[in-house]
């Protein structure tokens, strides 16, 4: 039973990556893509009414590890002091800027919120990726499952490469999601500047498991323990090259959805190299908190399972739904504002 | 435990919490209101309704967007700055949190979508019902926050296993928390009747400066005749009934609360008076014999406990939970008076005339504000020494490997960036206020045709 919730947060957090990923990677190319206000009044129109549901899923992400695994909630969290202070003060940096920009007509005010939302979805990436660097790499653990994770023990070399992936990544998905979503020269804007960031990407995608080797040597332990687990890893190469294909012929929707399922297989290759472990202790092994001493009892699971699992199903479609009732292609005529 | 680290934990939980709520407050009753205006639009066919919803769905919005972006560290900070009581009690209050984003996130953060952006994009019917969605996921989730709260306040549903962590074996018995019944009721209430004066005080707003008359009568009438119905509910029964609650489960904070310092028979209500705890007595009290023990009891001769019969470590900080609490009473009761002089004035027909009483319902509009404020630091500070009644203490359930200096920055960052967050916030929604509705001085007569495009947000 820990390990459905395993898996279904690890599916939360996907969800999450793949779609608040857009709206993140749209605010990291931002200030480079769209120079003028109708550009970027598209920009934030295509993420508009619907980023606030994105980010939902991280909140929902957070609420489910703290019932099915109170352990690692409590001792990450609290080891991840300063850097999720930081993360919610840049959550509400962006909550903000995208809310507020378009609430009075002037450039000054939104130059001010444009500059807000770009440092601050930029940041944002490059912590969600230096925070999962550090889970794959494995945390000081102590005796008593606490750690202080302070920037000097996080940020080494190891998370910094997967941060940086995370971003170029996110940038490349942001770019493909305006490909899709709009058309003239936004559109083809989006297009250059998402074949620029192919070789970021590739290099990155090599150098993070190099890195993940360099700080832990038997991160790859796992995939041979579930052989059919393999498959994520391939899935991955597979989809790296058809988002790159995809990406410089041009084909707009299949190259967005080929690179959100290439981060959907990305974290599966994460959670399956991190599996049975949820936080991998490199002072002793015998400290990490894993899927089973870290976990909530059987029945908080199961009744976890019925009033949670299930109305994300629900969520899930429902989602669905309303991005396709909102969907359409934006042309900058549009009378509607952020 | 290191009491700087506890003090600087609660007084960052305190200051994220308070001003996270003001928002909540409300939207929670908003968007009950709006889901109202948009009944009587859809089944009365009448545009006046519709314009006003649109208006209150904007400052919805606003209050929404704002009450996420705070709600954001809520939920994180149970893990950083309280990791021991998350740790131990995250199997049961980690449920109705993980139950919250399931079901009223979603809907409210969807339909939020769909109400502002949708109307000319669904059908009237799935407009209409999608502020009843919002509406229901706020109080859905207000519901369900008040679970999570009424399960520190009076846990139910668990058990202790050896190592000190504590169990669920029924959710639905949390859930079902004989505390929070009540507790919810009187939450929801005090931000319906913070809805109602908001609308009531800038209906006044606006016909004071003689403008968008139409919809300052709406708004007055709407917010004056709900506002009289849920100041009274406030009071009884879900005022009467929460604090029977506190009597049966928190005697405690009942005493503290009630400025009662030693135990009587047949003891009186404080109206006012300032507590000396050192000399345990009230000063300059105005008090009402007997009427605390009929009112806690039913029974105007019954005893009630005293402070001074529970040993001092387990009582709550004393002045500022019997201020709060006595804020609340005062401000909930004038409440009452205000609405219920408004509808008298309605009835006769003058209240659009009455400049000095619509006068006092604008400067009436923080004053709900305060109250709800002020019931929630009694309920908090009152369950004091305790983070689960009975169960574990505030001061064991910090984060071990946090320290002092660490919470003491990420407060002051806290401090400024919601300052920042304050101003900004005043600032737009006065701004919304004067920009105020879509004109409907035409409509009185012809009727404003169906915008076409979208709101323009």
């Amino acid at each position: 039973m820990s390990s459905v919730w395993f898996f279904l947060l690890g599916l939360m957090l996907a969800l999450y990556a793949i779609l608040d990923g857009w709206d993140l990677g749209v605010g990291v190319i931002y200030l480079f893509l769209a120079r003028t206000n109708s550009q970027r009044r598209l920009c934030l129109n295509a993420i508009g009414p619907l980023w606030n549901g994105n980010e939902v899923w991280l909140l929902f992400s957070g609420g489910a590890l703290f019932m099915a695994f109170p352990r690692v909630y409590a001792v990450s969290f609290s080891g991840f002091y300063l850097p999720l202070m930081l993360v919610l003060w840049l959550l509400i940096g962006r909550g903000v800027s995208l809310e507020l920009r378009g609430e009075i007509d002037n450039a000054l005010w939104r130059s001010f919120w444009d500059i807000c939302f770009a440092a601050a979805s930029t940041l944002l990436a490059l912590l969600f990726g230096v925070a999962l660097g550090n889970v794959i790499g494995g945390l000081p653990l102590q005796a008593n499952g606490a750690f202080q994770g302070t920037f000097s023990l996080l940020l080494n070399i190891h998370s910094v490469v997967v941060g940086l992936f995370a971003v170029a990544l996110l940038a490349l998905h942001g770019a493909n999601f305006l490909c899709w979503r709009t058309e003239g020269t936004l559109h083809d804007r989006s297009r250059e500047i998402s074949r620029r960031l192919l070789i970021p990407v590739c290099v990155l995608a090599a150098g993070a498991p190099l890195a993940a080797h360099y700080s832990r040597p038997g991160f790859m332990d796992s995939f041979a323990r579930y052989p059919v687990a393999d498959l994520a890893p391939l899935l991955v190469l597979i989809l790296l090259t058809s988002t790159v294909y995809f990406s410089i012929r041009g084909r707009d929707s299949a190259a967005f959805f080929s690179g959100g399922t290439l981060i959907l297989t990305l974290l599966a290759s994460a959670a399956t190299s991190v599996y049975p472990y949820l936080l991998y202790s490199n002072i002793n092994p015998a400290y990490s908190l894993t899927v089973t001493n870290a976990s909530a009892p059987y029945n908080g699971l199961v009744s976890g399972l019925i009033a949670v699992g299930i109305p994300m199903l629900a969520v899930i479609v429902y989602q669905v739904v309303i991005h396709r009732l909102f969907f359409q292609k934006l042309t900058g005529r549009e009378k509607d504002g952020y | 435990m290191d009491s700087a680290i506890v003090g600087a934990a609660r007084a960052q939980f305190s200051l994220t919490l308070m001003f996270h709520y003001l928002f909540p407050i409300l939207t929670m009753g908003l968007g009950t209101l709006i889901a109202f205006l948009k009944t009587l639009e859809y089944f009365k066919k009448d545009e006046r309704y519709g314009i006003a919803a649109r208006f209150w769905t904007h400052i919805f919005a606003i209050n929404f967007a704002f009450g996420v972006v705070t709600g954001i560290p809520m939920e994180f900070q149970f893990g950083t700055n309280w990791a021991t009581f998350s740790g131990r009690a995250g199997d049961i209050v980690g449920q109705p949190l993980a139950m919250e984003s399931a079901y009223a996130f979603f809907l409210e953060s969807i339909f939020l979508g769909v109400l502002l952006f949708g109307e000319h994009r669904v059908r009237p019917v799935v407009h209409w019902l999608s502020s009843i969605l919002v509406a229901a996921g706020s109080l859905f989730s207000g519901y369900i926050i008040v679970v999570t709260n009424a399960w520190m306040q009076h846990p139910v549903g668990y058990k202790l296993v050896p190592g000190g962590e504590i169990r669920l074996t029924s959710l639905m018995a949390v859930l079902l928390n004989p505390f929070a019944g009540w507790q919810a009721a009187h939450t929801i209430m005090g931000s319906l009747v913070t809805a109602a004066m908001v609308m009531a005080g800038i209906g006044a707003f606006y016909t004071l400066s003689d403008r968008h008359r139409q919809f300052a009568r709406l708004s007055l009438r709407v917010g004056i005749i709900l506002g009289l119905l849920f100041s009274l509910l406030q009071v009884y029964p879900t005022g009467d009934a929460n604090s029977a609650n506190v009597t049966v489960y928190q005697p405690i904070k009942l005493a503290t609360m009630e400025g009662l310092f030693h135990t009587e028979k047949g003891a009186s209500l404080a109206i006012i008076g300032m507590p000396d705890e050192d000399h345990e007595r009230l000063l300059d009290p105005v008090i009402v014999p007997r009427l605390l023990s009929f009112l806690a009891y039913g029974n105007a001769d019954a005893q009630v406990k005293g402070l001074s019969a529970y040993p001092s470590d387990l009582r709550p900080p004393m002045a500022i939970t019997y201020y709060m609490y006595h804020i609340m009473i005062g401000l909930g009761s004038l409440f009452i008076a205000l609405m219920g002089f408004g509808l008298l004035l309605l009835l006769r027909g003058s209240l659009f005339r009455t400049r000095w009483f619509l006068w006092a319902l604008m400067l009436a509009i923080p004053f709900p504000y305060i109250a709800n404020e002020a019931g929630w630091v009694v309920s908090e500070v009152g369950r004091q020494p305790w983070i689960i009644y009975g169960l574990m203490r505030t001061a064991a359930g910090v984060s071990p490997n946090v320290s002092a200096g660490e919470i003491v920055f990420t407060l002051l960052g806290f401090t400024g960036l919601y300052c920042v967050l304050g101003l900004l916030f005043v600032f737009l929604v006065g701004r919304r206020i004067a920009i105020g509705p879509e004109d409907d001085e035409e409509l009185e007569e012809h009727p404003i045709p169906p915008q076409t495009g979208e709101a323009d947000w």
